[in-house]
């Protein structure tokens, strides 16, 4: 089985300050993989290097090789456009772009990618809204700005906007963590879902949620990967003692 | 209990008393501030409004002695400058501003920041002087055309530090977000950030405006004046405040009492520029996070 996502050696700085410190693993099609650990450890700092936003922050820098469908998105004549629109991503706070509305916000990236064609853009939008379970609530009024939804509509919004492009692979980074239990229920039940056709790479604090929608799960901690593995294996039989206390609750 | 209670009321009623006692005090604080500026209206609209008629906008300066005529030119010619000033001064003050907050970091953020903090406390007269210079001379003589850039350059600053102001309330994750979705920088800042702060924008946009309308010292530089209505772009041009100026330095009363109703004419002009303005950018939905 090919890889979908192969990063080998991959480390990350900001500035002097070195935040990944030689990370390698793997994940194939339709894997979810759980990224676990305590704040401050790198795990957005990872994901980040996965869709190149990393390299936005003024004084960051990347070595290593992150491949994706085997190409290097680290290669010298790799554009990171090309690399974002391949790649989905989901953040902490449900960030739907205040001045557009529902519509416009799930269509603005294929909108400013140039396609214009309106029976287009609307099967997309519905799509979208409909992978993410949230046609019913907004399918009447679409026309609405995309902030006058709830916290958790807007997240789902915002994951609507991110798969609008089909993109094989999506980030999420705490995407639950902002939400109230209920929101935070619906989008877990969302990802078992979403799993099917995209492959889902997530940073939780949430052990519960990593257990219960993860495949695989990789536990970082101060800038190294400790474990990674299987997730029912990393939460039952740790190999590492440091997995073992983290899940636990011993620290963290 | 009831020592308490009382006490208790007692506190209540010396609470009331200082806030109203406060509240009375905000009220007077902001009659002192708005009372010279009614004052001023009260005085330009009294001393003004005899003259306002149609044939004022309409006609030109009546020679020594007639009485009657207008300032339609200097209207018109205001309006060339402005215009032209606006159409220069605004782009290029949103595009300085998005290049204050979106691409310029460390030390050379910081000289243009401080280059651009210095032009914008710069006496407009000292940009006049600047522009006959530069403009005036080489084009062998006075032009709106030179009105209009030195105007621009008095806008520019105020444009682009208000915009920056408003692109960095904007919060990084925003930025962030455009880009996840593969949409190239340029087009985050113009169609997401810049979209979505469009009406704070323009409302920078309006107070440069209005900062120019009233600009004297840099036309007696540049435009100078005319009294006729002056055909060419490249001529010199007569404007509002250049004439109010003339007319109120002059020894004729009639010219004085003209200059009043100049001025009354320049207040309205502003205050329509601030409402339309206004109202048609405040229908347009801004990001408030
Ligand atoms: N924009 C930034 N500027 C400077 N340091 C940062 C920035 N973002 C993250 N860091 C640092 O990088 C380290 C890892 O952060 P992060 O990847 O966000 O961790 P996690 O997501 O696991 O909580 C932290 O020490 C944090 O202080
Ligand atoms: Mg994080």
């Amino acid at each position: 089985m090919t890889n979908l996502v192969e990063v080998n050696n991959l480390k990350a700085w900001i500035g002097e300050q070195q935040i990944l410190k030689g990370i390698s693993l793997s994940v194939q099609h339709n894997d979810v993989l759980a990224i676990i650990g305590p704040s401050g450890c790198g795990k957005s700092t990872f994901i980040r290097c996965l869709n190149r936003l990393h390299e936005e922050i003024i004084g960051a820098r990347v070595e290593g090789e992150v491949k994706i469908l085997n190409e290097n998105i680290y290669g010298s004549t790799v554009d990171p456009v090309r690399v974002r629109r391949q790649i989905g991503m989901v953040f902490q706070k449900p960030n739907p772009f205040p001045s557009l509305s529902i519509y416009d916000n799930v269509a603005i990236g294929l909108k400013l990618a140039g396609i214009r064609r309106k029976s287009a853009l609307d099967e997309v939008v519905e799509r979208s809204l409909k992978q993410a379970a949230l046609w019913d609530e907004v399918k009447d009024k679409l026309r609405m700005p995309g902030t006058s939804l709830s916290g958790g509509q807007q997240q789902r919004l915002c994951i609507a906007r991110a798969l609008a492009v089909n993109p094989p692979i999506l980030l999420m980074d705490e995407p639950t963590s902002a939400l109230d239990p209920i929101s935070k229920a619906k989008i877990e039940t969302l990802l078992q879902d979403l799993k099917r056709y995209v492959t889902i790479i997530m940073v939780t604090h949430n052990m519960q949620q990593a257990s219960r929608v993860s495949s695989k799960t990789a536990f970082f901690l101060l800038g190294e990967l400790i474990e990674f593995g299987p997730t029912e294996q990393i939460f039952t039989q740790p190999k590492a003692k440091l997995t073992e206390d983290y899940i636990t609750g011993r620290f963290g | 209990m009831k020592s308490l209670s009382s006490a208790l009321s007692f506190n209540d009623y010396r609470r009331k008393l200082i806030n109203y006692m406060m509240i009375g005090l905000i009220v007077l604080g902001a009659f002192v501030a708005l009372a010279p500026l009614f004052s001023i209206f009260y005085y330009v609209i009294e001393r003004g409004y005899h003259n306002l008629s149609w044939t004022f906008f309409t006609s030109l300066p009546a020679p020594i002695g007639e009485s009657g005529g207008g300032m339609g030119n200097a209207l018109l010619g205001s309006l060339k400058i402005i215009g032209m000033a606006t159409l220069l001064g605004v782009p290029w003050g949103i595009a300085t501003g998005v290049y204050l907050s979106e691409y310029s970091y460390g030390k050379s953020s910081k000289t243009l920041r401080f280059v651009i903090d210095l032009l914008m406390g710069v006496p407009s007269i000292v940009i006049g002087i600047f522009i006959f210079t530069v403009v005036v001379r080489p084009m062998g003589g006075f032009s709106a055309y030179a009105g209009a850039v030195a105007l621009a350059i008095i806008m520019c600053p105020i444009i682009a530090r208000s915009t920056e102001e408003m692109l960095k309330t904007v919060p990084i994750h925003y930025r962030e977000a455009g880009l996840a979705l593969g949409i190239q920088r340029w087009k985050v800042i113009l169609f997401i950030l810049v979209r979505g702060k469009w009406g704070a924008i323009m409302t920078g946009v309006v107070l440069g405006v209005a900062r120019i309308s009233g600009e004297t010292a840099p036309l007696l530089f540049t435009s100078l004046n005319n009294q006729y209505w002056s055909g060419s772009l490249k001529d010199p041009t007569s404007s509002l405040p250049v004439q109010i100026y003339t007319y109120s330095i002059s020894p004729y009363e009639e010219w004085q009492m003209q200059a009043w109703t100049g001025a009354l004419v320049l207040i309205i002009f502003v205050f329509l520029i601030n409402l339309v303005i206004r109202s048609f950018f405040s229908n347009m939905r801004d990001s408030r996070d």
